[in-house]
């Protein structure tokens, strides 16, 4: 047995558990038993080739399945104590759990009115609060100095890398307790996304982040502990550190890392 | 797995954010209140159909209850409705409306996929748009100026050009009828073009395909069901159809055995007919059956076209 990190005695509980979750779309299984945890203020790296069942995963947490009529999900998933299936606001839950997909949404406001979407629907009013959010959650996607002269152009018009970044700025403005990245720098340049990913590892101090990456070595800079997911199975989770010393304890997941997959 | 080994609940101490998870809010409330709202509004659809539906078949329950012989009236030749013994075979009318709105989409469908194709793929600009509004204004022409255009327009026209003794016949309904349909079919269409990707025209674009090619082998094979819905819908319109065939046919009760006889149709003979038969008599419920008889050939219609929409969109 592989223990990472400091005692679990001393560790704080979970704030995301996952047991035995299975999803299927119609007969198609896309995930099959999995069990993982996030703890507060961790970084949990997802790997794994396409068809694993990572995006599926990260829909489940967000409770997508209401919205995808054959998406069916089954086993536990707990966040914040509660059983995900019996939480009574749904939506108080989404905007608890921020998402960034990997193709950027710019909504057809402006850049500050995309930014502000969610804290107006929250009720925030007051200009000055709303243009603290902006400009807070601009700068941590790494965007802030780009924009801030043309706040009030559209935000669909800006660059792919740029879009990218007004998502993710969009998902900080809820302070979200859980932010799910679904491999986020596929549309952004390697410099561009080491920014991103100093915010993120500052942002760790606030919240818990569940990365799923095409990158290993994305996984490897981030993630405290990382999963590998092939074929709708979560192969092992293990301490990333451990993982990219040799410590990885199935042959599937060396392969992976060493590049022969085929 | 010891990597995994922590408490899968929370301790007494919950973070203070988390009571929103558990309290339905004014949002919630709000939108549980919109989603009935709106729910009515849908649902408003289904009960004026079967309401319309249940008013029709009742005018007519007692005819169809008691003396309809439904192969007679679907397949005999005289509509004799005034005449003693009266004769109610409805062949005529369906052949005349078969007949014209075929012609009407034999004009309508190269019309209306030029202009879809034309205003949707090469125009570009102000051509583009002054094009997209007189195909709407066309769209918007009362029925009874296509009627007034078909009796004083194309009647004299027909004859002339065809050296034939009736000017009011399927071939001057159809055309009427087809000018009527063309502007909502090229609407329906180029709002199926437009919902092609364009990422697709560049894809083919980048391969040095010429926009014609674009257009034939990518745009409108996408675009299939959307045009396949336009016809329909097309056939629909031309189909329930009343004054301006009525203007425009002749309003024959035979059926029609040439492009230039004269023909009646379902619609127009209930509208001629309807104010003079006796309210209750056989004449009046039959004309309610061959309501129906409408009802359930739209209603057939539609399906299709929202099956073939929808069975494509499932493939893709």
């Amino acid at each position: 047995m592989v223990t990472a990190g400091p005692s679990p005695v001393a560790a704080p509980p979970a704030l995301l558990t996952v047991r035995n979750l299975s999803i299927r779309y119609g007969d198609k299984v896309a995930l099959q038993g999995v069990d993982l945890d996030v703890r507060p203020n961790e970084i949990v790296g997802i790997i794994g080739p396409a068809n694993a069942g990572k995006t599926s995963f990260l829909r489940a947490l967000n409770r997508m399945d209401a919205l995808v009529p054959e998406m069916q999900v089954d086993g536990t998933i707990t966040f914040a104590g509660r059983d995900l299936r019996d939480v009574r606001n749904l939506y108080a839950l989404r905007s608890r759990i921020g998402v960034v997909f990997p193709l950027p949404v710019g909504l057809p406001l402006s850049i500050y009115d995309n930014v502000a979407l969610a804290p107006r629907l929250r009720g925030v009013k007051a200009r000055s609060e709303l243009d603290g959010i902006v400009e807070r959650s601009l700068r941590r996607a790494a965007l802030w100095d780009e924009v801030k002269d043309r706040l009030k152009s559209l935000g669909s018009l800006l660059s792919g890398g740029q879009q990218q970044r007004l998502t993710i700025a969009r998902a900080l403005s809820q302070e979200p307790e859980l932010l799910l990245l679904d491999e986020f720098s596929i549309a952004i340049d390697p410099v561009t996304t080491m920014r991103i990913e100093e915010v993120l590892k500052e942002l760790r101090q606030e919240l818990s982040i569940v990365l799923v990456t095409n990158l290993v070595q994305q996984a490897r800079r981030l993630a405290a502990r990382t999963a590998f997911f092939l074929g709708g199975r979560c192969v092992e989770i293990i301490a990333t550190e451990l993982l990219f010393s040799g410590g990885a304890k199935d042959q599937r997941t060396i392969d992976y890392l060493e590049g022969r997959f085929g | 797995m010891a990597a995994n080994a922590y408490p899968p609940t929370a301790p007494p101490g919950q973070p203070a954010w988390a009571a929103a998870l558990d309290t339905r809010n004014s949002a919630w409330w709000q939108d549980l209140v919109m989603r009935v709202v709106v729910m009515a509004g849908g649902i408003s659809a289904i009960l004026f159909i079967v309401a319309i539906f249940g008013f029709i078949a009742s005018q007519g329950i007692e005819f169809i209850v008691h003396r309809l012989d439904l192969g007679a009236l679907l397949t005999g030749v005289r509509w004799e409705p005034t005449v003693e013994p009266p004769s109610y075979g409805a062949l005529p009318l369906i052949a005349g409306t078969a007949f014209i709105t075929l012609v009407a989409m034999a004009i309508a469908v190269p019309l209306a996929f030029g202009a879809a194709v034309y205003v949707g793929e090469f125009a570009r600009g102000k051509q583009r748009e002054w094009l997209k509004i007189g195909i709407e204004l066309l769209a918007a022409i009362p029925s009874v100026v296509w009627g007034v255009i078909g009796l004083h327009v194309m009647k004299p026209v027909i004859q002339d050009l065809f050296g034939v003794q009736v000017g009011l016949n399927v071939l001057n309904a159809g055309i009427i009828l087809g000018l009527m349909a063309a502007p909502i079919m090229a609407t329906i269409a180029e709002d199926a073009l437009k919902a092609v990707p364009d990422t697709y025209r560049e894809a083919a674009e980048s391969l040095g395909a010429t926009k014609w090619q674009v257009v034939w082998k990518v745009v409108l094979p996408h675009a299939r069901p959307g045009l396949s819905a336009a016809v329909l819908l097309g056939i629909g319109r031309a189909f329930g159809e009343t004054i301006a065939v009525l203007m425009a046919s002749g309003h024959r009760l035979m059926i029609p055995e040439s492009i230039f006889d004269s023909a009646a149709t379902l619609t127009a003979t209930i509208a001629a007919e309807l104010g003079e038969a006796a309210v209750g008599g056989d004449h009046y419920q039959v004309l309610f059956v061959l309501g129906m008889l409408l009802f359930v050939i739209t209603f057939a219609i539609n399906l299709t076209a929202d099956w073939i929409v929808r069975g494509r969109r499932r493939q893709a």
